[in-house]
């Protein structure tokens, strides 16, 4: 009898405590829920104004969304594209491609193809390559990724598009070729899927998935 | 133990006892995110607050939880701590909880923190048990911020980069910047963070033995030179 009750007072506390516990997080996350996911809504705002300029748009991109499986083009099982448009008409899509090859694991990139089929821009959204030497496709690190504002796929012509080294017209980095190379190559083959793909990206109704 | 003064738990926190210096826990995240001195500052900060939070809790429900459960029970006040500080952070620090990613819920795991709760809080009154998690936490701290200052100093030749993540718009100026130097990357990379550790710890050492030396001649001093040691 005497061991029964050590055991049942042990897990009444236990069981309390885990109570107590779960309550806590239950209300921090009640209150501040709305924040966090007003945080991040306004962070993926930030960064796809910044290749999509607001001005240049007057639908809500964040919402205006379809979902792709194309990974032998765009480097992911499953590419979210975002679509901006002004009065109806279509103005440019965000496309998340990965570049799947990068010097050490996949990189994710934010690629803008406007619909002319030149580029709003690239960014870098998060990648594991060497620091000091592959990082600088960050934009905060050097000026590199902005090298892909205005172009298209007859600006350098295709044969082009390439790092110098392989014959291309980007700059690679002392040190480090292999980042650079394969994100020009992953937008070029962005490029490429918004080319065959242009105005079905922008007539399928949001989140609708599909074959690429 | 209760009898420790509260000068002493400061001082023990800060240096004698440095959690970091000292005893050398917490390692994981004080080498891995020691790469600029605002990650430092931010995940210190983040355990601090846990480590107040933790000691006082435990401290306040020590003469309640029977000795056979009370690590789980810790466990599971640190870890609703953590959880719940960590959303904090990401409700108000959004960029600098992203940058700091997977640390901020391995507080969890961090040995100062169950160490603190188990050898101290579990056995000392409140008062002191949060004065003890607050000079503990503060010493990881500054630690933190010293290691990350000097890793970002030599490794990207900057220091306070990205303060803004931490104080807002306005502390923008707060990053120093050398233009002329391209920073050296080793001391970016994990090498950097042991070679940086072992240095503060040498240092340490080195300031421990000059006091200990002055202190050892002021004894003397006084009492004539020969057998004054003796008792």
């Amino acid at each position: 009898m005497k061991y029964r009750d050590a055991i049942l007072i042990a897990a009444a506390v236990l069981a309390s405590f885990a109570v107590l516990g779960t309550s806590l997080v239950t209300f921090t996350h009640a209150m501040t829920r709305e924040r966090i996911a007003a945080n991040e809504r306004q962070a993926l705002l930030r960064s796809l104004n910044a290749l999509v300029p607001q001005e240049s748009v007057d639908n809500d991109m964040i919402s205006d969304v379809i979902k792709l499986r194309a990974a032998d083009r765009l480097g992911s099982a499953e590419t979210t594209v975002y679509r901006g448009r002004k009065l109806g008409q279509p103005v440019a899509t965000v496309l998340t491609t990965v570049v799947p090859n990068g010097y050490s694991g996949p990189i994710k990139l934010l690629v803008a193809v406007r619909y002319d089929g030149t580029l709003g821009g690239v960014r870098v959204i998060s990648h594991k390559e060497t620091p000091g030497l592959g990082d600088k496709v960050e934009e905060s690190r050097s000026d590199w990724i902005y090298s892909f504002n205005d172009r298209s796929l007859s600006d350098p012509p295709l044969a082009k598009w390439g790092v110098k080294r392989d014959g291309g017209a980007f700059d690679q980095f002392t040190g480090a070729t292999i980042t650079p190379r394969s994100i020009v190559e992953a937008v070029k083959k962005t490029l490429l899927y918004v080319r065959d793909h242009k105005d079905a990206l922008y007539d399928r109704s949001p989140t609708v998935e599909n074959q690429g | 133990m209760a009898d420790t003064s509260y000068r002493e738990l400061i001082t023990d926190g800060l240096w004698h006892n440095n959690q970091a210096l000292v005893a050398l826990l917490g390692l994981c995240p004080l080498l891995a995110v020691s790469n600029t001195a605002i990650n430092g500052l931010g995940l210190g900060l983040a355990t601090t607050a846990v480590l107040v939070a933790s000691n006082t809790t435990v401290s306040l429900i020590r003469n309640y939880v029977r000795p056979e459960v009370r690590l789980p029970v810790f466990v599971l006040v640190i870890a609703s701590f953590v959880t719940a500080i960590e959303m904090g952070m990401n409700a108000y620090f959004h960029e600098l909880h992203k940058i700091l990613g997977i640390f901020i819920p391995l507080i969890v795991t961090n040995c100062i923190i169950i160490g603190r709760a188990e050898a101290f809080a579990s056995k000392t009154g409140l008062s002191r048990s949060l004065v003890d998690g607050l000079s503990v936490g503060i010493g990881f701290t500054l630690v933190l911020l010293t290691l990350g200052g000097m890793r970002e100093l030599v490794g990207q030749g900057t220091l306070f980069d990205q303060a803004h993540l931490m104080f807002g718009e306005a502390a923008r100026g707060l990053t120093l910047r050398i233009e002329a130097f391209p920073g050296m990357l080793i001391a970016i990379l994990p090498p950097g963070a042991f070679i940086g550790l072992g240095l503060l710890i040498m240092v340490k050492n080195l300031i421990d033995k000059r006091l200990a030396a002055r202190a050892a001649e002021r004894i003397d001093y006084p009492e004539g030179a020969e057998g004054a040691a003796n008792p």
